[in-house]
């Protein structure tokens, strides 16, 4: 069971990570245009980068 | 729908949208300036799809010194950031020529704090949520490894469970328990108090747990019930900024640039808030005036049909005042600011308009109904369960646990879920149809409504003459004539003769017409007295006269014409049950024929603003519940004094504030609201029942002490979800 000392933060650890990437995509305004964000996806704008 | 004719490339590519092509004067006074860096925010009305997007930002991309162009779809704002010389009126006229409306966009200060709310409530729920599926990682184990499981580990399960919950109960809960501290400061309480109560209680109580070794700790429920709560309270905020924003855009539309006189006679443009009372403004031919003036300088005619409803121009002359909307037609005119307190038919506005605050105010909303039944009912079960288990003869310990899960098991999680997401999803569906809700609220009093007040100028009719004389060869010429004027009979004349050559020395004069000369003769286009005529023949409606000195004088007349819709939506109002009146500020002859041809007796014409207001007061004295539609500055008041309003969007500022939600797209939207707050209400009171069931079934449960946190856990997750999904039903059916 000594396994779980190691796998808990691990799990904590991950969580956080998932949290962090959460606050960063707030920050950077990706949650103030949802539905403009639906539909540049579909732009087909072909010109090369 | 108002019919407009798609023409190729214009507006949006989808069709969702007809052009639209208002530019709103001067906007270089918007334009901020950032380390060499101009940045200007533009609200653009008619973006609706992937195409205007991409429209748009190229087309802005493309003028020469353009940084960054990015539109925003959701609110309809596009930044712009531009180097070099370039003018904010030639990135706002390039969007324009697309056919879309342009205004400029200015952020007040109740947005940005709207914003960093909303901001706040979702990384909270963000905080949250991470904190949820942590801990029900652990207790999943607990209840997983139920009998096996040591005693011990489970002890350090808790324990870990517990530190992670609470840091999270202090940020994530700091919303609930700063607005529980606040109210009950003041002696009062809502709904924040009993969720802070359960928060703290589910939260203290398995730190107790914890410690002695118990079998129960309910750190999982505590933190689910912070997060689900987030949800209700994050929607409720998104849809409160729309709102605003919805409201704060249609004010947008009236930021236009004001022309002051300098005391050296220069002219320079400045935004109209920067006006102080006194200053010399100038009014240019086809402007409308921004703020309420005093001539003292030039004459010309004014359509005044947004101020007070009357359809007609009307001439003045230094001396007369003239009031915000009015519409400057022939000749530049100046006058002195005046400040609002001097000008009584502003202040007369604004007194109502506060008599209809605070009347809403008082309108209690269902969930505040729900909560106060909710909150005593649960307290006191929990605190007999309390009483009777002691009574009973179990331990102090065995008696608070039972008390403490009835109160997280009943904790208004449904409740707080049930009106917010049912007012996001019909203010979403209204939105889609060209309705912008002013308030969630709003929706409840549309559903009461039995009587329906119209006004005619501008929201029955379109508010523009159409020349109903059959066209003749003399039209042409007279049509010479009226290319000149910006009179709304010159300009219906126009449209019917279509385009063509001008007259010559064509001169206009206020009030009575216009002359020129054509091949040599002498025309005049006016009134019966500028054509010579002593008296005008009773004439049906608004005419003009149209001769040379040689010829007996031509009529046209013209009729204001109905929106398209009107008869239409009007009796399928009617088939509802509807009683319909109107109220309007114009002449008995115009009303009364608006009022045959809609099949309305009911109908009053030459009506005072106050006597609107008063109207509304009388009926709503005689117990009805009336909606009034109306868009002149003297249909403020009565917007606001009615039980619900509605504006159209060409309509006033203050008429659009004073109203609890903007239209446009004609008078279908009136039936759009009130089927959408029909439904919205009757899926209100069904997640409200749901939530009373819910806890029918899960009062019995906990007072007799069986809740375990697994099924507290799946009761309140189960709960939330079903006002959810009965919610989104909303979105689906017909209209």
């Amino acid at each position: 069971m000594n396994i779980i000392v190691y796998l808990i933060p691990v799990a904590l650890g991950l969580g956080l990570l998932g949290l962090g990437a959460f606050l960063w995509s707030v920050n950077s305004d990706q949650y103030e245009d949802l539905d403009g964000a639906a539909h540049r996806i579909l732009e087909d704008d072909d010109t090369p980068l | 729908m108002t019919g407009a004719v798609l023409s190729p490339g214009e507006g949006c590519p989808s069709g969702l949208e007809p052009p639209s092509t208002s530019l709103a004067g001067d906007l270089s006074a918007f334009v901020r300036k950032k380390g060499g860096l101009n940045t200007l925010t533009l609200s653009v009305r008619g973006a609706k799809c992937g195409g205007c997007l991409s429209k748009i930002e190229t087309a802005v991309m493309a003028i020469s010194g353009v940084e960054n162009a990015r539109m925003n779809l959701s609110n309809g704002k596009l930044a712009v950031a531009w180097k070099g010389d370039n003018s904010a009126n030639l990135i706002a006229e390039r969007v324009s020529n697309l056919g879309y409306g342009v205004s400029a966009f200015s952020e007040d200060a109740s947005a940005k704090s709207a914003k960093s709310e909303e901001r706040g409530l979702l990384v909270s729920m963000g905080v949250a949520a991470f904190a949820l599926a942590n801990i029900m990682l652990l207790s999943v184990s607990v209840w997983g490894g139920h009998g096996e499981m040591g005693a011990q580990t489970r002890t350090a399960l808790h324990a870990i469970s517990g530190l992670i919950a609470l840091p999270v109960l202090l940020f994530s809960g700091r919303h609930f328990f700063r607005s529980a501290y606040t109210v009950l400061r003041h002696g009062q309480a809502n709904m924040d108090v009993p969720i802070s109560l359960a928060l703290t209680l589910a939260f203290g109580v398995s730190v107790w747990e914890t410690a002695i070794g118990g079998d129960h700790a309910y750190f999982d429920a505590c933190v689910m019930l912070l997060f689900f709560l987030l949800i209700g309270r994050f929607l409720d905020a998104r849809l409160r900024r729309q709102a605003h924003a919805a409201a704060h855009d249609l004010a947008a539309l009236q930021n236009r640039s004001v022309n002051r006189v300098t005391s050296e006679g220069r002219v320079e443009s400045v935004r109209a808030e920067d006006i102080r009372q006194g200053d010399a403004i100038l009014v240019a031919a086809g402007e409308r005036a921004a703020i309420d003036i005093k001539l003292f300088e030039g004459e010309s005619g004014v359509d005044e049909s947004l101020v007070t409803g009357e359809s007609l121009p009307r001439a003045v002359q230094p001396g007369e005042t003239i009031y915000a909307g009015t519409l400057n037609l022939d000749h530049p005119i100046q006058g002195k600011a005046l400040g609002e307190a001097s000008d009584s038919l502003l202040a007369d506005i604004a007194r109502m308009l506060e008599a209809g605050e605070q009347k809403r105010a008082r309108y209690r909303q269902i969930a505040d109904k729900a909560v106060a039944l909710y909150v005593p009912f649960v307290h006191a079960t929990a605190a007999l369960a309390l009483i009777a288990w002691l009574v009973l003869g179990a331990s102090v310990h065995q008696a608070i646990l039972v008390a403490v899960a009835t109160l997280i098991i009943t904790c208004p999680c449904a409740l707080a879920l049930a009106a917010p997401v049912a007012q996001v999803v019909a203010s979403g569906r209204l939105f889609k149809r060209g309705v912008f809700l002013r308030s969630g609220d709003a929706l409840e009093r549309f559903a009461e409504i039995d009587h329906i007040v119209l006004d005619k100028t501008g929201t029955l009719t379109l508010g523009t003459p159409k020349l109903v004389t059959e066209p003749n060869e003399s039209l042409a010429l007279a049509a010479q004539l009226a290319r000149a004027s910006r009179h709304p009979l010159s300009r219906a004349i126009v449209a019917a003769a279509g385009p063509g050559p001008l007259a010559d020395r064509v001169e206009e004069r206020p009030g009575l017409g216009i002359e020129g000369w054509i091949a040599g003769q002498r025309y005049r286009l006016g009134s019966a007295a500028w054509v010579g005529l002593d008296a005008s023949p009773e004439a049906s409606g608004p005419s003009l006269w149209f001769a040379n000195d040689h010829t007996d004088p031509i009529q046209y007349c013209f009729e204001d014409q109905l929106q398209s819709d009107a008869r239409e939506t009007l009796d399928a109002l009617r088939r509802r049950g509807l009683s319909i009146e109107i109220l309007s500020g114009d002449t008995d002859y115009a009303v009364k024929a608006t009022a045959n041809e809609l099949n309305i007796t009911q109908w009053q014409a030459r009506v005072s603003p106050g006597g609107k207001a008063e109207h509304m007061n009388a009926l709503a004295a005689s117990g009805k519940k009336v909606l009034m539609v109306g868009d002149g500055l003297n249909d403020a008041g009565a917007l606001a004094i009615a039980h619900a309003s509605l504006a159209p969007g060409g309509a006033m500022d203050v008429s659009q504030s004073a109203s609890d939600a903007v239209y446009s797209g004609g008078l279908a939207a009136i039936r759009s609201v009130l089927n959408v707050s029909k439904r919205t209400r009757w899926i209100m009171l069904q997640n409200f029942g749901l939530a009373a069931a819910y806890n029918c079934i899960a009062v019995p449960i906990a007072v007799t002490g069986s809740v375990t946190p697994l099924i507290a856990a799946i009761a309140m997750s189960a709960s939330s979800l079903v006002v959810t999904l009965n919610a989104l039903r909303l979105n689906g059916g017909a209209e």
